[in-house]
């Protein structure tokens, strides 16, 4: 066998074993079931309803109308199907949500292992600099950037992304310099392995499980943190989310008319996703925490 | 050379038993969070300067958005700009409080414009806090004392779905429910505003119907933000319920209640009291959204409409406020934690 062969083989083994304990999660399991409802719901949105019937021009039911049979969830203030209009948020949600975390997880990784690997001067200003990044408050820092950036798709998914990675580099760091305590690290460093090799074939392996943890419960945070952005009207205005549904509720007084089946399908979609996320999440962490068990 | 410091290091510690159980222990301790927290602080003014300088476009043009102004105005903004990077930084943290431009909506100075809204925020943030806090960490000692229990499930349930909401939604649910009336449910709660126009907001009837405003958007917040704190409380109850000390406690007999009470829980209370404090920036942005759900005269609601214009100088002036307020949070969290558990002076 060759050293490939060997390594794919262990990779497979620890997946398997992962798995198997994961399946005992029965809260988690129900969260993945769930995001696997919504991810089939994004990726067939364009099945279910045509984009014509988010055209505010080609609308065809009245204003703000209870649930009929014709619109099982009523309609907005331009006469559009929220049943439609939900479905299609999907979209944008989960992929800011994801892509987002993307971003939070790559610099988080990043600024954490070299803080962890790098002792001295470079070392402790990357700790500091985390530091002072966890402690300025989330949301006015993402309006601050989003007002600078300007609103579209891409530069919401930058503001949650580069605003959300000090707690997954604080925590990579913890776990980097327990990792850089090893013998293994020792042998390493003995046999001449450079910075780079240490921190990319040794510390990061190690360091990666958690990270996936973190990641589920971080994608949480990156939608909900969708959803308040596009609430506050920092969204891309030209597209449909689950944030921008509760912001034009909102702005066109569909609260005192009494249009809850406006306010209702877009705020439950989203406790139902980040719910989700976190059950799934906190499982993965009692799978990889051994006191949990 | 290198051993000097270790040879120094084990006599500190009977320095500081010398001086009064450790006392002065954390007053250095006290000492150096400040420090940090001065640090810190210069590293948000900073990043508020730079910030606000990598707008694209006519910086004058943004700041002036929406307002006429005449030409001698315009033209000591943009000798300002004209400056060298670090004369206007110098100018800037010389008065960070009066950076003299106005707020270009409301046409004042930034700071006294926040000044007029900075009351309701603090009353509507810190009834919702106390009440989150207490019945959160009821919650939490209940649900991982008796962990598994029905309780325990049923409550950790809710909480994870509560902290899953938008809170602004949840805001919105509920003005539905009891302010326009669904159904069975009567719209009794106003819809928005701290008082009824027209009371004396310091006559009876005037203090009753402000908490008649208060209770909505108090409630959403507590609902909202009781769900970390009931979490974490149990979470670290739990972790308490392993050590070796309850054992012994309940050894010598100890009732299980006043083992909860006085081993387990004063432990377990101090995670969740840091984060009581160090929720603050958390706290804040729930309080953006919710102030404008309920229309309350707030920061929160002020930052809602500094965004709308962009208001850039008054949303600057906002974010450093803020920020200002999360980091002497911090500090006051760091403080009152060492000042009652002396393990964490390090």
């Amino acid at each position: 066998m060759s050293a490939r062969a060997v390594r794919r083989a262990r990779r497979r083994a620890a997946l398997g074993r992962f798995w198997a304990s994961f399946r005992r999660e029965r809260a988690g399991l129900v969260g993945l079931a769930v995001l696997a409802v919504f991810v089939l719901l994004a990726l067939t949105a364009p099945l279910l309803f045509s984009p014509d019937q988010l055209k505010v021009t080609e609308a065809t039911g009245d204003v703000l109308a209870p649930p009929t049979a014709g619109f099982p969830l009523g309609t907005d203030e331009s006469g559009r199907s929220v049943l439609a209009l939900v479905v299609w948020g999907t979209r944008v949600s989960l992929l800011v949500g994801v892509a987002a975390t993307v971003i939070s997880m790559a610099i988080g990784t990043f600024v954490g292992i070299s803080s962890g690997h790098y002792r001295g001067v470079p070392g402790s200003v990357l700790e500091r600099l985390t530091d002072w990044f966890l402690v300025i408050p989330f949301l006015p820092l993402a309006i601050a950037l989003a007002t600078v950036l300007g609103s579209s798709l891409l530069n919401v998914i930058v503001v949650i992304g580069v605003t959300s990675w000090p707690g997954t580099a604080r925590l990579v760091r913890a776990q980097t310099l327990s990792v850089e305590a090893r013998p293994y690290l020792e042998r390493a460093r003995v046999l001449g392995g450079g910075h780079w090799h240490q921190m990319s074939r040794h510390v990061l392996p190690n360091v990666m499980p958690l990270v996936l943890a973190n990641t589920t419960l971080t994608v949480a945070i990156a939608i909900l943190s969708e959803t308040t952005l596009s609430f506050l009207g920092l969204g891309d205005p030209f597209r449909v989310s689950w944030g921008s549904m509760l912001d034009s509720a909102f702005s066109t007084g569909a609260i005192s008319a009494g249009a809850w089946w406006y306010l209702l399908p877009p705020g439950l979609c989203v406790v139902a996703v980040v719910l989700a996320f976190t059950l799934v999440g906190r499982a993965m962490e009692n799978v990889l925490d051994p006191r949990e068990r | 050379m290198t051993l000097a410091p270790a040879d120094v290091a084990p006599q500190e510690p009977s320095a500081a038993a010398r001086s009064g159980r450790g006392r002065g222990g954390l007053a250095s301790y006290a000492g150096r969070r400040l420090l940090s927290g001065v640090g810190t602080m210069f590293f948000v003014l900073v990043f508020n300067f730079f910030l606000f300088r990598l707008l694209p476009g006519d910086p004058i043009a943004l700041y002036t958005r929406g307002r006429n102004m005449d030409r001698d105005q315009l033209r000591e903004l943009r000798r300002n700009l004209n400056q060298p990077i670090g004369t206007q930084f110098i100018d800037y943290l010389r008065n960070p409080f009066s950076s003299g431009v106005d707020s270009t909506q409301f046409s004042r100075p930034v700071w006294d414009v926040i000044g007029d809204y900075v009351w309701p925020t603090v009353v509507l943030l810190s009834t919702a806090t106390v009440l989150s806090a207490v019945i959160g960490i009821a919650i939490g000692i209940r649900g991982g004392w008796k962990r598994g229990s029905t309780f325990d499930r049923t409550s950790t349930g809710i909480t994870l779905t509560l902290y899953a909401m938008p809170e602004f939604w949840l805001g919105m649910v509920l003005l539905i429910l009891f302010s326009t009336g669904i159904g069975p449910f009567p719209g009794i709660f106003p819809s928005g505003g701290t008082i009824t126009p027209g009371l004396d907001p310091w006559s009876l009837k005037g203090i009753l119907d402000q908490l008649w405003h208060l209770a909505l958007p108090a409630a959403t917040l507590t609902l909202a933000y009781l769900a970390e704190y009931a979490l974490v409380m149990r979470s670290s109850l739990v972790d308490e319920t392993r050590q070796d000390y309850l054992v012994t406690a309940r050894a010598k007999g100890l009732m299980d209640k006043l083992v909860r009470r006085r081993h387990a829980v004063p432990n377990a209370l101090l995670p969740t009291i840091t984060l009581v404090f160090l929720n603050i920036g958390f706290v804040v942005s729930g309080a953006i959204t919710v102030e404008t759900v309920f229309s309350w005269p707030g920061l929160g609601l002020l930052s809602y409409e500094a965004i709308r214009g962009p208001d850039v100088p008054l949303l600057q002036a906002i974010f450093l406020l803020f920020s200002l307020a999360v980091v002497v949070a911090n500090i006051v969290a760091d403080v009152v934690v060492a000042a009652v558990d002396p393990r964490v002076r390090t």
